[in-house]
């Protein structure tokens, strides 16, 4: 049944491909880019015809940049490296406190629970720099500067708020009464937690999840303050191709190429969750 | 007579005590349940019905007072432990599972064999005629469907209690009337002690052997059907169990020349010999006074004779006639077994015998007497 005008329909699709440009065009201008070199981006006007090079690409896995200037090193693949540990190991540790964080402030109401939900939120709003400098200085005390485990820390600040307060709405959208149904047979808390809550807020936390690895892959400012060169994500290592002789378009371009990928085969890999998670409806009693 | 299953002594719920809006749902509620029994709550929406079966499961705390079950004392046990069964009100029936499988897990954590457990949901589903619908979701049926699906689930469980929520309210008259049947078959052959809370009279008279009536959280009364229709504990019952409602009728007593007399509102009096009522009766009402009295439709006579009243309508359902008529400055409705002739405006005469007669306490609403015998002598 289609009730709309042919005429409804086209101006529905060309809208459609004007959004769909504009939020796709950056990304294969991107890609293009990264194919050639510096001096057939650079040249005026630009031009889309061009004989694809792999050289960029090789210049970054094998770690040595050729400019004018001479050979330079760089660790885009060891930068590529850290930004998985970073943002895989600080989702992981915000999954493990927050999921059952989230579970308690929505279905239990203690002293002070909104106010401590509230001041974990409240992170979000204060400027990084806020607690960076104080930050960096207790860090250097305490053996914590240029650890994996102090920047998963402190990550926590921008994945922990994220993942509580999503999560917690999607348990609280769940009926208590279908948890009390399973705990009156005979299951304690912690069964019934696992049995029932967690695979029915599944969607929420893999959303939540998803989001959270997307902001830590994307920080820019706690790595660049706390971190030294040999654990820096790939975010401050793109610094690295701004050289004394230019910049490094080409390579920056596949930089971003490479550094976009773990993200997007992530969310395409979720995707399919989410939707499931969408369809199986009805969670609400 | 062997001790009572379940007791609850002197339970109070109070939701959110210290904030701003404490709501007391419960107030000193004392009930004691035998084994075996069917016990209905009965009262209108909001009295505290589910919060006082959410106590006995443990989903809510309470405030006040203890529960016993099974000569343990359960109030601060979790859920988990307290061996109750539950169907609720709102079905909390598990998304992901088919029906089949909602139905089984509260009998997979027993570690039952496969076989017995099939056999045992295979016989609940034909049971409430849910069988067509065991490997359908929760979200793809109706909600009489789910309804059904959430009762099987609470009563395939072994347990010392059971707890049914309006466990039938979403199912129409005829399906209700006959799966009521074969609950009660159900219910008796397992020897289970079930409470169940309803809005059906019908049902409460047909399923339970005592009903416990609630109000604003108090227990009003707690009797069987029959003596909750014939000795109500006070106006409250008497106007709220029966249909037609109660009619009530405020008079003043008057006693002289060895009758009583109690007068209506606009002078009709309703005249006895005071030797057809007992003593101790005779005695109370002899201190003059008002009082509120109370008698079924179904026990105002019309005939000839008796006291006038003037039809206002008539109605014929079918097997019986709801006569209303205008009566002492009020309006009394009579039920008949057969069709009255009188149309509205017609005269009538009514009479209504001592025995039926209830005698309530205006200020109080407690009950005084009940066909000529003082409360405390029935
Ligand atoms: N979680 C709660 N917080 C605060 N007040 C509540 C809560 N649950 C119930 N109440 C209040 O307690 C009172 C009793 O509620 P309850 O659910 O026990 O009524 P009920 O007799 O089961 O009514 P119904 O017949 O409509 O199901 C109501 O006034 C209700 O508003
Ligand atoms: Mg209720």
């Amino acid at each position: 049944m289609d009730h709309r005008s042919l005429l409804e329909r086209w101006l529905r699709g060309i809208a459609l491909a004007l959004v769909v440009v504009f939020f796709m065009f950056p990304i294969l201008w991107i890609v293009l880019m990264s194919l050639q070199t510096n001096e057939t981006i650079l040249r005026s006007p630009p031009s889309v015809v061009f004989t694809p090079t792999l050289q960029n690409y090789a210049a970054l896995i094998s770690g040595r940049l050729e400019t004018e200037a001479g050979a330079l090193d760089i660790a885009f693949m060891s930068n590529l490296m850290n930004s998985v540990i970073l943002s895989v190991g600080s989702v992981a540790l915000a999954l493990v406190l927050g999921v059952p964080a989230a579970y308690a402030f929505a279905r239990h109401r203690f002293r002070g629970s909104e106010d401590i939900a509230f001041t974990l939120l409240s992170f979000r709003f204060a400027p990084p720099l806020l607690v960076l400098l104080p930050l960096t200085l207790y860090f250097q005390d305490l053996g914590l500067a240029d650890t994996y485990f102090g920047l998963i820390w402190v990550y926590q600040l921008i994945c922990l708020p994220l993942i509580l307060w999503i999560v917690r709405g999607y348990f609280e959208d769940i009926s208590p009464d279908i948890e009390l149904a399973y705990r009156i047979a005979g299951h304690s808390w912690w069964a019934t937690f696992r049995r029932i809550a967690l695979p029915l807020a599944g969607p929420g936390i893999a959303a939540a999840g998803l989001l959270a690895f997307i902001f830590a892959w994307n920080n820019f400012i706690f790595a660049l303050v706390l971190a030294s060169a040999d654990k820096q994500p790939v975010t401050v290592g793109a610094l690295a191709f701004v050289t004394a002789s230019g910049i490094q378009y080409g390579q920056i371009a596949a930089a971003v190429v490479l550094s976009i990928a773990p993200t997007l085969a992530l969310a395409l890999w979720a995707q399919r969750y989410l939707v499931e998670g969408l369809s199986l409806g009805a969670v609400k009693g | 007579m062997s001790a009572p299953l379940l007791v609850l002594d002197r339970v109070n719920k109070i939701y959110d005590p210290d904030g701003p809006n404490p709501v007391h749902a419960v107030r000193d509620l004392d009930l004691a349940v035998n084994p075996g029994e069917i016990v209905a709550l009965l009262g209108s929406s909001g009295c505290g019905k589910t919060s006082t079966l959410r106590m006995i499961a443990g989903f809510e705390a309470v405030s006040a007072g203890s529960i016993t079950l099974a000569g343990r004392a359960i109030h601060d046990l979790a859920p988990a432990r307290r061996n109750v069964a539950m169907a609720f009100e709102g079905y909390a029936l598990y998304p992901p599972l088919t029906v089949r499988e909602n139905i089984a897990f509260a009998l997979k954590s027993r570690r039952r064999d496969r076989d017995g457990i099939a056999r045992r949901v295979a016989e609940i589903a034909r049971l409430l005629e849910i069988e067509d619908i065991l490997d359908r979701y929760p979200s793809q049926i109706s909600g009489g469907q789910q309804q059904r699906a959430s009762l099987a689930r609470a009563l395939i469980r072994p347990a010392d209690l059971h707890l049914l929520d309006e466990p039938m309210g979403q199912l129409e008259p005829q399906l209700r009337a006959h799966l009521r049947g074969r609950l009660k078959h159900f219910i008796r052959e397992g020897g289970l002690t079930v409470i169940l809370v309803t809005h059906d009279q019908t049902e409460a008279n047909a399923l339970a052997d005592r009903i416990a009536v609630m109000e604003g959280g108090v227990l009003q009364q707690f009797d069987s059907p029959a003596r909750l229709r014939e000795r109500p504990a006070n106006l409250f019952t008497g106007a709220f169990i029966g249909e037609p409602p109660m009619n009530l009728l405020e008079a003043e007593v008057e006693a002289r020349d060895g009758r009583i007399i109690f007068r209506l509102k606009g002078g009709a009096p309703l005249d006895y010999p005071a030797g057809e009522l007992s003593p101790a009766l005779l005695e109370w009402l002899r201190r003059g006074g008002r009082v509120t009295l109370g008698v079924r439709p179904h026990r105002v006579r019309i005939g000839p004779g008796g006291l006038p009243a003037q039809v206002l309508a008539n109605q014929w359902l079918g097997d019986q006639s709801h006569v209303a008529a205008s009566f002492a400055g009020g309006v009394i409705v009579s039920v008949e077994h057969d069709r009255v002739p009188h149309g509205p405006g017609a005269e009538i005469g009514l009479t209504i015998a001592l025995a039926d007669l209830h005698i309530f306490d205006p200020a109080s609403g407690r009950a005084i007497g009940h066909g000529g015998r003082l409360v405390e002598e029935t």
